[in-house]
């Protein structure tokens, strides 16, 4: 990691300002190199410095350069911040006339990566500033806040330090068995101690999934024949929440019609477009397909009319749907009901042009996810893939010595399953090395940061 | 005079490493204080424990003597954790402290290509050019070379023993310390450490009160350490051991005089064990605790020896004071009268940072020499003998020119033990513990001769009849495992010894928890045809095969981490952003592996990932 590398670490062509970082052993010398003003090699850390960029002799740039020296900086080596005039062509020069100068183009997330390996952060700090960069709700921001503090890492370092003092006891049984005034962890103490930690670990795997309400925010798929009114509710809720933007890949394989804040929270309308385009809606997507759906869904919203009677897919929607989270919507209350819903369905009835029932739907996604809660929460979730597969893995490991006291094994063998768990508890952390899974992470990360 | 091989010293390392090389075939000489000596037990009388037995096991498996000599000295026999797990099943032998070193000489006067020869070794010398091990001089002035050379001198570099404020300048039993050698070895760039053990009083126990005492009894089934001997001792004729514990009165005596103690007082510059505390380090650290347990052990049964009649009173090392002393245990209950036969004391020695030594146990300065035992921070007869075979083997495989035997984490609790040394080292005796083993659960007592008796015959310290017994008891498992794959039981049959009993086949049965080997033979009568041990190890492995099973992979993680060699001549200076406690830290233990390097404590994942980049880069895919 001798070079010195650098990137644009404000979002390109709008804005102001832009921003390039350069961060390295030769940082502050290139960066002097081309700078017109004091002479960076000379003046105090942490200063910012006014000039301007040069190149053979030609001004390309007016800047602010902020001068940070190591360690007290973002990656531990000494940074520097070009603080230039926004705009492509500018940015792109100064960019590369620092390439020239001897910078390397930082790769994907390696100025995190940097920080990482210099020891400044753990593994789920790295990971929360990942998801601070594309946090795009106040309780984003606020979860990875508070993975950044570490308050993440508190919660599980305790689980881990729970386990580690259950091992250890048993540990001086077994290096100690004539002790007999040593605590005897017998099988069943280790149980009821496990028991009490599986618990936790559970509540830790329950409430990752409002970490992923959260970060990625909740998706909703909006599903019934054409002219039933689903593009009327979807506008409705869209148009009343300032809509950010139509038609943004999402992160998951479906793409996102429209995204919402309600509470602090992102709700994503997930586009259904073989129901929505089709002549001949529910007949022609097909069973395969609307399970697809319905599977990328955290919410499914089954909007019927009120004037007509059910058809044979629409029943076999709603058998689907009775496992998961839906809401189903009637529309066109005003027309003479031709509709029979079957006994225990409790719908929203309402109509989108007098806009009636509308609000009653808002409140029942609320209610439904306890977006309200989430809100109110200390927000400190699990809330990525790793994170969850690894403490879904502990589950695993403390659910096998469970069984395993249950069906009679000695303690020592219990101990094994107990390891795995606190190993696998490390790992969340990163205080195990594993280079696939760090070299994945970082490639993840956005560049410039 | 001339020997490829010279062991400087006679104890439970020195013993091993001199018996493999001459059993391979090597001239070796074994230079020790007293020839009296060898084989000595000069604390307490047992060899065996948690996870040390699991060592004997392995020394025996390896071809050494260990084993085979405690089980012809027991006075009494025990299977420790028998309920705790398989892999925690461990032998503890009173082994008695006069027949014991006897047993020994014997094995050694009569051992081919061993010479053995009484002395003080005070210096080493060396090839300065190729900074190669050329002999040794005693302190009578005399030089022997030698081609390689094992130091095994045990507590006896620069030994004093402690009571109190009283300092002595010798060893154990008031033998002859060497002044000198570790002045040598510190002038040949050794780092020098000074350790510090202790040992409690010997009482005379025709003076114990036993009325109030609780026996502890042997195990009444037929036990031996060797794999290829049965031990010669009558079950029902086992020594007792006694339980008794520490009271306020105790407790009160050891506060008062605390400042008198040699520890205490300011007197002892070096590290004690944590694991094997003194007295008073009890009753300082764990104040609040009431009493604390001790035994009193038998020492010999041998009615002409020193040893006989004066018990071992385990759990009351200290450097109190004698006055002191006989007051502390005049405490005990049941001891209110008793005599002190031989006053506890602390001994401070000298010995070399374990870091500075390879994997094989060879020093990194200075070739062909070989270090094992105490003198690399070690503590207990059974870490010492574990080294010493090592250092034997390695230094025969040096001699040859073939790569050293280094083994595994997941292979012994040798290997943990040398691994720890040379990667973490150590700043107390260091002891074996079975929570340092990670893999231990195939680690076992009952596979070692399965593990490591391959590598005892490549080193030729198994020999062919041994190899041809090995052979049979794999070929005898394997049938029996074929044979419970294939046979099946029925219910009538198991309703006598199980609840919801349904016809299966013997591997099935196994697995339950409430079937243990004589249950089986009451079902299945044709298993009695098979070795006790064999049976032994089938249940186990297919009692818990998925255990086993999940350490396995465990273990080939690590493997592939151990395949990632670091080259010896690496340039930390030039491997850039490690933390500078990590760098010092590679730079002083120099691991062979990138495994070894994430084994070091205050090397973190972090430094690991900028080490693999840069090995990627500098040496290409490792």
């Amino acid at each position: 990691m001798e070079d010195t590398i650098c990137a644009v670490s404000t979002a390109l062509g709008i804005g102001g300002i832009a921003i390039i970082r350069v961060s390295g052993p030769k940082a502050i010398e290139i960066v002097d190199e081309v700078f017109k003003g004091c002479d960076l090699t000379e003046v105090n850390s942490h200063t910012i410095n006014y000039g301007h960029i040069s190149w053979k002799g030609k001004i390309i740039d007016e800047v602010l350069v902020t001068v940070m020296r190591a360690p007290k900086t973002y990656t531990m080596e000494d940074v520097v911040e070009v603080n230039i005039h926004g705009g492509i062509a500018v940015t792109n020069k100064v960019l590369e006339i620092l390439l020239t100068a001897g910078c390397r183009q930082a790769m994907r997330g390696e100025f995190t990566k940097r920080a990482f390996l210099n020891g400044r952060i753990d593994l789920t700090q790295a990971e929360a500033i990942e998801d601070m960069i594309n946090a795009e709700s106040e309780n984003a921001r606020n979860l990875s806040i508070n993975q950044l503090t570490g308050k993440l890492s508190d919660i599980i370092s305790a689980l881990k330090r729970r386990i580690l003092e259950l091992e250890s006891k048993i540990e001086v049984n077994i290096d100690y068995p004539e002790y007999e005034d040593i605590e005897d962890m017998t099988v069943s103490k280790v149980g009821e101690e496990l028991k009490r930690i599986n618990l936790d670990v559970q509540r830790l795997i329950d409430e990752s999934s409002n970490g992923k309400v959260v970060k990625a925010g909740l998706n909703v798929a909006i599903v019934g024949r054409p002219n039933v009114g689903k593009s009327s509710i979807l506008n409705f809720l869209l148009e009343e929440d300032k809509a950010i933007v139509t038609d943004i890949a999402g992160t998951t394989r479906d793409v996102v019609e429209g995204k919402i804040v309600l509470n602090g929270n992102i709700i994503n309308f997930i586009d259904t477009a073989g129901i929505r385009e089709t002549a001949d809606v529910v007949e022609k997507i097909g069973v395969d397909k609307s399970i697809k759906v319905l599977d990328a869904a955290d919410l499914v919203i089954l909007v019927l009319n009120h004037g007509e009677e059910l058809c044979k897919e629409e029943l076999e929607l709603l058998n689907r749907l009775e496992n998961r989270k839906h809401i189903v919507f009637v529309n066109k209350d005003d027309v003479e009901g031709r509709m029979d819903l079957p006994r225990g369905i409790d719908a929203i009835y309402g109509n989108t042009v007098s806009k009636t029932g509308l609000d009653s739907l808002k409140n029942k996604i609320v209610s439904m996810f306890e977006l309200e809660e989430i809100a109110k929460k200390d927000l400190t979730y699990i809330s990525n893939a790793r994170q969850l597969s690894l403490i879904e893995q502990v589950k695993t490991s403390i659910d096998s010595a469970i069984q395993a006291i249950e069906s009679g094994m000695p303690v020592d063998i219990i101990e094994i399953d107990l390891t795995e768990a606190r190993v696998k508890l490390g790992e969340i952390l990163g205080e195990v090395y594993d280079e696939e899974l760090i070299d994945e992470l970082f490639a993840r990360f956005c560049l410039g940061k | 005079m001339k020997y490829e091989v010279i062991v400087v010293g006679g104890g439970h390392a020195g013993i091993e490493a001199c018996y493999a090389t001459s059993k391979i075939g090597h001239n070796t000489i074994l230079i020790t204080g007293n020839i009296k000596n060898i084989g000595d037990m000069p604390c307490n009388p047992s060899i065996g424990g948690t996870s040390k037995g699991v060592i004997v096991r392995e020394v025996d498996a390896l071809g050494g003597l260990m084993g085979k000599i405690a089980d012809k000295s027991l006075l009494q026999m025990k299977m420790l954790n028998g309920s705790k797990g398989p892999a925690v099943r461990c032998l503890r032998a009173q082994a008695d402290k006069e027949t014991y070193p006897k047993n020994m000489q014997e094995a050694l006067l009569n051992q081919k290509n061993l010479s053995i020869l009484e002395g003080i070794v005070e210096d080493i010398v060396i090839d300065d050019n190729a900074k190669k091990v050329k002999g040794v001089v005693l302190s009578s002035g005399m030089m022997i070379e030698c081609d390689s050379l094992i130091l095994t001198t045990g507590t006896y570099l620069k030994s004093e023993i402690l009571r109190g404020s009283e300092k002595i300048p010798e060893g154990p039993h008031g033998e002859k310390r060497s002044d000198n050698l570790s002045d040598r070895l510190r002038e040949l760039g050794f780092k020098i450490i000074r350790l510090k053990t202790g040992t409690p009083p010997r009482i005379d126990a025709k003076t114990v009160d036993y009325s109030k005492m609780k026996e502890e009894l042997g195990d009444d089934v037929h036990y031996s350490f060797s794999f290829d001997s049965e031990s010669d001792y009558d079950v029902s004729k086992q020594e007792k051991c006694y339980l008794i514990y520490t009271n306020e009165k105790t407790h009160q005596i050891i506060r008062d005089n605390l400042s008198k103690s040699s520890m205490y007082g300011g007197y002892v510059s070096g590290v004690g064990p944590r694991y094997c505390p003194s007295i008073e380090d009890k009753i300082v650290k764990f104040a609040d605790k009431e009493k604390h347990i001790l035994f009193l052990e038998p020492q010999s049964m041998d009615i002409e020896s020193q040893y006989y009649d004066a018990l071992y009173l385990q759990g009351f090392s200290t450097s109190m004071p004698i006055d002191v002393q006989d007051e502390m245990v005049h405490s005990l209950e049941g001891l209110e009268k008793a005599k002190i036969l031989e006053y506890a004391y602390a001994i401070e020695y000298d010995a070399i940072d374990p870091l500075q030594i390879k994997p094989s146990l060879e020093s990194k300065h200075i070739e062909n020499l070989f270090t094992a035992g105490q003198i690399n921070g070690t503590s207990g007869y059974e870490e010492a003998a574990g080294q010493g075979i090592i250092a034997g083997i390695n230094a025969s495989k040096k001699l040859k020119g073939i790569e050293p035997l280094v083994l595994k984490r997941n292979e012994s609790y040798i290997g943990v033990l040398i691994d720890d040394l040379v990667t973490k080292g150590t700043i107390e005796p260091y002891r074996m513990l079975t929570s340092r083993a990670e893999y231990r659960l195939i680690l076992r007592h009952d596979n070692a001769d399965l593990r490591l008796r391959d590598y005892g015959y490549q080193a030729g310290t198994i020999d062919e009849d041994q190899k041809r017994r090995l052979d049979e008891k794999r070929a005898s498992m394997s049938r029996l495992n074929e044979l419970i794959r294939v046979t099946k039981i029925k219910k009538d049959l198991l309703e006598k010894h199980l609840r919801n009993a349904s016809s299966c086949s013997l591997y099935d049965l196994i697995k339950r928890p409430e079937i243990d080997s004589s249950i089986l033979k009451q079902i299945y009568p044709e298993l009695e045809s098979f070795d006790k041990d064999v049976l032994e190890e089938v249940i186990i492995e297919t009692k818990y095969e998925g255990y086993i099973v999940k350490t396995y992979k465990d273990a080939e993680k690590l493997l592939k981490l151990e395949n990632k060699q670091i080259p010896y001549d690496i340039d930390y200076a030039k491997v850039k952003n490690l933390a500078s406690e990590a760098r010092q830290k590679l730079e002083a233990v120099r691991p062979v592996t990138i495994a070894q390097a994430s084994r070091i404590s205050g090397v973190n994942p972090a430094d690991i990932e900028i080490l693999a980049v840069y090995l990627k880069k500098e040496y290409g895919k490792r």
